[in-house]
């Protein structure tokens, strides 16, 4: 009787996701509500959770409730400690959400909110969650190893090394596509860049007050920190009001750039708990606390979306990113469906202090669920902007110029609605002097947050505060990331060095990592240069880069999760690991290709380098370009872009190799050949359960 | 009957305050200091256990000594 009353509430529940995706599918041509694609994403994911989690937790990888997990067996109470399972789904999920969900999904917006809306849903369910559940559960079984010396012990040395590679490159590509929006965001905005700017004596005090007059009291630290940035936010406000502080904080695009890679030099070498330390706890808190804000705002007072469903950009020639709906979709929105990182976080803290194996369903498929409902809420919060604003936030000022009237005449031509007042008065609701041009994703989502949160609190005279707090939040945990990846990039560099150079290898020689932590900024800040001075915007090419490399990844870790499905003699339920490895390498492959080959200049990196050499051969010099140095600099980048997305495509194709080889070894053996640490019970004290 | 209920109630939800908090600190690094001290006292009563302060430090030099700890 009872079975029959829960799969009656199953099957009602399926219907109610059935009819919010009707009302959704339906509603041509009007607007409606973001409650109904909040209805059907919570549907979606608690069936796909139930079901196909379930499915794989019992059928495919078997969890085993009895086995031995790290936690107790290197138990330390530091890196290894049992911990319960929401404790543990909140660090984990807490270390998975970045900019990237954000920043996908509102950039992918420019084809309508349909197209991100349906694959951040199916890309989740099949590939995103389940890539961090078994990666999660690899390493649990391995001693909580990293996914490099996973790759190495499972695929081999050689494998391993080329992994290692890769995600060095990564590091740099994330770094560069991260710090850009950082700029892209806070140029010519003197408030923003006073509120960001405020953030680093702020995080000094918390670091001197938490190491030496309560030593560890984060709880009471994070709180004061947080009390001075609502005043900086407040304050930021002056400043723009009084000429010569405005002045002081009006920077351009290239001395922001500048100013950023001082920073991350100066401040990845500072010590630990200085500045990196107090401004993680305030960025940590600040984009959990933001996330859940949001998702109630969304979820209350469901904000109309004003993007249409599909736009005329599906066939690619969108002006905010280049390239058709495939592959190009798939590798813009990135993070939010199906992200590479994660498989470096599932195999980094969260495997050593997981109390039973069976918690990983949770924790590895349920967090990214979580995950991915965010980059929903970043969907939402883009299409409730009108959309002729939108677009003109989002194309860059080499196609609809740089006043409000041109901006407005282009966009109309479009058949998206825009007076040069509307673009005016979001400004000033703002309190900016322009919206224009800001690509990046971060001002958008910003302006998004501030229509429903000022809906919430506030109206509209406090929009302009939540605008600011808004980009006060992306801008602090993309410096957060800045800072410790340039750190972990350095470390990463040492090491590689160091196998040619041995005393490269010594971090805690001050010479070795002043030359690592320089080549590690000048990496990046290669990039990000290469960036800002792109009339296109740089999004444009970085963000696909950033997408490549990250989908790369992810090609490599649901690879490592294929083999070890055959060697565990799993064959016969591989397909949930290499149905998502193979749409992800494809797309993967078919994006670089065309990002090095395409004809169109504006996609092809070979294409715009001969552009650019045609213009020389003429004696022209084509913008941004002032001279003909600066024309053979922009081939020069072209040439180093398309070889970096060649190197990407080589790393992911000699994995596949690899990943078969070993899958064809395996299937010839007749007896299971994974390499898991060997059975042993779990201790009394961890409580059975069976 | 009711005293024992609301009992129940409170014990619920004060487990689920320290749950929270456990979560935070967790989230940028610091795990239970209980825990840790509980380990040493049961696993090794010879050795000396490191004061909160230590600890922290210890903490805080593992989370960033150049391990990726979080996502883009």
């Amino acid at each position: 009787m009872s079975s029959l009353i829960i799969k009656l509430g199953w099957a009602a529940f399926a219907m109610t996701g059935a009819a919010a995706f009707a009302v959704i599918a339906l509603q041509r041509g009007e607007s409606i509500g973001a409650i109904w694609i909040v209805i059907a994403t919570i549907c979606v994911y608690t069936i796909a959770y139930r079901f196909y989690s379930r499915f794989i937790a019992r059928r495919v990888l078997r969890l085993d409730p009895t086995r031995m997990t790290p936690a107790y067996k290197f138990n330390d109470g530091l890196d290894y400690v049992p911990t319960n399972k929401y404790v543990l789904f909140g660090h984990h999920f807490a270390a998975i959400a970045g900019a990237g969900p954000l920043v996908g999904p509102i950039l992918a917006a420019q084809m309508g909110y349909m197209p991100g809306m349906l694959w951040l849903l199916a890309g989740v369910v099949f590939a995103g969650a389940v890539q961090d559940f078994t990666v999660l559960f690899i390493s649990t079984r391995r001693n909580g190893r990293s996914l490099g010396d996973l790759i190495k012990s499972e695929l081999g040395k050689i494998p391993g090394m080329i992994a290692l590679f890769g995600t060095f490159f990564i590091m740099l590509i994330l770094l560069a596509v991260l710090a850009l929006i950082v700029v892209k965001a806070l140029a010519e905005s003197p408030w923003g860049t006073f509120t960001v700017a405020a953030t680093i004596p702020t995080a000094l005090f918390m670091g001197v007050y938490a190491r030496y007059f309560r030593p560890g009291a984060i709880g009471e630290v994070s709180l004061i920190g947080f009390a001075l940035l609502m005043l900086s936010i407040v304050g930021g406000q002056y400043v723009q009001e009084i000429p010569e502080l405005a002045t002081l904080f009006t920077l351009t695009g290239e001395q922001l750039t500048w100013l950023l890679i001082g920073y991350g030099f100066i401040a990845s070498v500072l010590p630990i708990w200085l500045l990196l330390a107090p401004r993680d706890y305030l960025s940590t808190f600040l984009k959990i606390g933001t996330i859940v804000g949001l998702a109630i705002g969304v979820i209350f007072i469901s904000p109309e979306l004003k993007m249409p469903a599909f736009t005329q950009f599906v066939d690619g020639s969108g002006p905010v990113w280049s390239g058709s709906l495939f592959p190009f979709l798939f590798i813009t929105i990135a993070c939010g469906a199906v992200s590479g990182f994660h498989s470096l976080i599932s195999s980094g803290t969260t495997p050593k202090m997981i109390r039973n194996e069976t918690d990983a369903r949770f924790i590895g498929y349920g967090a990214m669920l979580m995950e991915s409902f965010v980059a929903i809420m970043a969907l939402v919060a883009a299409s409730t902007l009108e959309p002729g604003v939108y677009f003109a936030m989002n194309s860059p000022a080499a196609i609809i110029g740089t006043t409000a009237e041109s901006a407005a005449e282009t966009i109309s031509k479009w058949g998206f609605y825009l007076t040069p007042e509307m673009v005016n008065q979001t400004a000033k609701d703002v309190g900016e002097h322009t919206i224009i041009s800001r690509t990046g994703g971060a001002p958008t989502l910003a302006v998004g947050m501030a229509h429903i949160l000022s809906e919430f609190a506030g109206g509209r005279t406090m929009m302009a505060f939540w605008y600011h707090f808004a980009i006060l939040f992306e801008a602090l945990f993309i410096l957060t990331a800045v800072d410790a990846g340039t750190r972990a990039g350095r470390f990463m560099l040492q090491d590689l060095l160091g196998s040619f150079i041995p005393s490269m290898k010594r971090t805690d020689s001050l010479g070795a990592s002043l030359i690592a932590t320089g080549l590690c900024v000048a990496g990046w800040g290669y990039f990000l240069y290469q960036g800002v001075i792109d009339p296109l915007g740089g999004i444009n090419t970085l963000w696909p880069l950033f997408g490549i490399s990250n989908q790369m990844l992810a090609g490599v870790a649901l690879i490592l999760c294929t083999v070890v499905l055959f060697k565990m003699k799993r064959d016969r339920f591989a397909w949930i690991t290499v149905v998502p490895a193979s749409w992800v390498i494809v797309c993967t492959l078919t994006a670089a290709w065309q990002k090095i080959f395409d004809a169109n200049p504006r996609i092809g990196f070979l294409a715009h380098a001969d552009k650019y050499k045609g213009a020389i051969a003429e004696g022209q010099v084509l913008p941004p370009a002032k001279s003909i140095e600066q024309m053979q600099q922009v081939i020069f980048n072209d040439y180093v872009n398309a070889s970096l997305a060649g190197l990407f495509m080589l790393v992911l194709i000699s994995m596949l190799a690899f990943g078969i080889r070993t899958v064809l070894q395996a299937r010839a053996v007749g007896s299971p050949s994974a390499k898991e640490a060997p059975f042993e019970l779990l201790p009394a004290e961890a409580g059975l359960r069976i | 009957m009711m005293n024992e209920e609301s009992r129940n109630m409170l014990k619920k939800i004060t487990q689920g305050m320290r749950f929270v908090g456990q979560s935070v600190r967790l989230m940028v690094g610091v795990p239970e200091y209980s825990t840790y001290l509980e380990h040493m006292k049961n696993a090794h009563p010879d050795r000396p256990a490191m004061s909160y302060p230590e600890f922290f430090r210890e903490r805080q030099e593992a989370r960033y000594g150049g391990k990726i700890s979080r996502c883009c």
